[in-house]
């Protein structure tokens, strides 16, 4: 293989930017009160806290698999028009303030909301403020990129083999389900694992549309930013909590984004 | 007649006229050079390019009719097609790959299976049942495709350029084996090839695209 040389000043504003990276999370391993960790680990809150987040944050990434595949197989595949708009409108959340995602959720769904208002009046249900609406800001936040990734791979997929089913016999469900999706399986399990992972990080819209409640609707990231001028400490270990599930998603990840050594 | 096609096949700028029907048992060699639109008659047939004009139509069913907008899916047509580039279903065994057909269609799993692997045996393959396509030769893959095809008991069998895909040794077994199986078939068959050595081994008739 060929070494490619770098210059010396580019190296140093590489290191800089690893650095800038890599210093405040670092910080956060030093500063982490290592002899208090298990007790802290152990609070009622802290367990709360950790049980929501996983909670919501699963079920949102499997209800983000379960709706974003048709959709992502939708946008891949159909030749309807208008069809840039609505992919456009279904990616908009990854770009969005996850606030103004709140906002939007509170809008539709909220007790006066569009839909929420009807909800509320015929069935007595009201979203906001509710674990069910964390998993649904979860959801909103999520699902894009699960979609993205899996449109992606659709898109790559062999088209001829669908065609070739479909000479065979096979329905346009059965060629979904036996051709199509196996070929995008690495892409499902990446976009699943990817969705999860945002869920769980997910604050501001989930804030804005459950409110953070300790116990019922608050995750560790409001935790995180409650316990801040709070109890600092406590602060960091659950940041530290975050992290770690991260990089665990990363390492679990690795063969698909990461590349290199 | 099994199958019949007047009218225009085309695909972006391609277009060409065809008139021809082949009944129940004969095998029609359709022939010419690279270009002439062997391939897009097989598509056409099949239903996965729509028909320019005209009629395709097999026993009484119209499968495509532009000017009364009728088009059948190719899910619905009673044909099977070898395709030139054989398209086994990688993540497939060799069985799977040919009783996928059958299960389309509603058979039960355990009857497909055990139609599926009759016909591997009469194309010579019992004993590659659990292998994936990728572990076969070339020729073995063209036996796997063929049986594919023939499982359903199609009444339209399409053959795009079955041996071309093989390599010498296994083309003249194939050459052997192709009009032993044919014989059998009940159905119209179309071929389509360039190569004038498979028109000699198989055919009944022939037409020359030019």
């Amino acid at each position: 293989m060929r070494t490619q040389r770098i210059s010396p000043s580019l190296k140093i504003i590489a290191a800089v930017a690893a650095l800038f990276v890599a210093l405040p999370l670092l910080s956060i391993f030093v500063r982490v009160p290592w002899s208090d960790l298990r007790d802290m680990l152990a609070q009622k809150s802290t367990r709360d806290a950790l049980f929501i987040s996983l909670q919501t944050s699963i079920i949102a990434a499997l209800f983000s698999c379960l709706f974003g595949v048709p959709l992502a197989w939708f946008l891949a595949r159909s030749e309807s028009r208008g069809l840039s708009v609505l992919r456009v409108v279904c990616i908009t959340p990854m770009v969005l303030p996850p606030v103004v995602g709140g906002i939007a959720l509170l809008t539709a769904f909220g007790r006066q909301g569009i839909v929420g208002q009807y909800l509320y009046d015929w069935f007595g249900i009201s979203l906001p403020f509710t674990r069910t609406a964390v998993v649904m800001a979860q959801i909103f936040v999520a699902m894009p990129f699960l979609v993205l990734a899996v449109e992606a791979a659709f898109r790559q997929s062999d088209n001829e083999l669908e065609e070739t089913a479909s000479t065979m016999g096979a329905s346009p469900s059965r060629v979904f389900f036996t051709i199509a999706l196996p070929a995008a399986r690495p892409a499902v399990i990446a976009g699943v694992a990817l969705a999860w992972a945002r869920s769980l990080g997910e604050f501001g819209a989930s804030i804005t549309f459950a409110g953070s409640f300790p116990g019922r609707t608050q995750t560790l990231p409001m935790a995180v930013y409650e316990l801040v001028s709070v109890d600092y400490r406590l602060s960091l270990v659950l940041s530290l909590v975050l992290i770690f599930i991260s990089v665990a998603v990363l390492a679990a990840m690795r063969d698909r984004w990461m590349v290199g050594r | 007649m099994s199958i019949s096609l007047q009218g225009t096949i085309g695909r972006g700028e391609f277009e060409r006229s065809l008139d021809f029907s082949v009944v129940d048992g004969e095998v029609l060699a359709i022939t010419g050079p690279n270009g002439s639109g062997k391939s897009t008659i097989i598509h056409t047939i099949a239903g996965l390019i729509p028909l320019r004009s005209g009629q395709l139509q097999s026993e009484n069913i119209i499968w495509d009719n532009p000017s009364v907008k009728t088009w059948i899916a190719p899910e619905h047509r009673t044909c099977a097609v070898v395709f030139q580039d054989l398209r086994l279903f990688p993540h497939m065994s060799v069985v799977a790959n040919v009783a996928y057909g059958l299960r389309a269609h509603g058979v039960h799993k355990d009857e497909a299976l055990s139609r599926s692997s009759a016909v591997l045996m009469q194309v010579g393959l019992s004993s590659f049942e659990k292998r994936r396509p990728e572990n076969l030769s070339g020729g073995e893959r063209q036996r796997v495709a063929l049986a594919r095809a023939l499982v359903v008991e199609p009444r339209v069998l399409l053959l795009d350029e079955p041996l071309s895909a093989v390599d010498v040794a296994s083309r003249a077994a194939l050459r052997e084996l192709l009009p032993e199986i044919l014989s059998s078939f009940a159905g119209a068959t179309i071929l389509v090839t360039h190569d004038l050595g498979d028109v000699e081994a198989v055919a009944t008739r022939s037409l020359g695209l030019i």
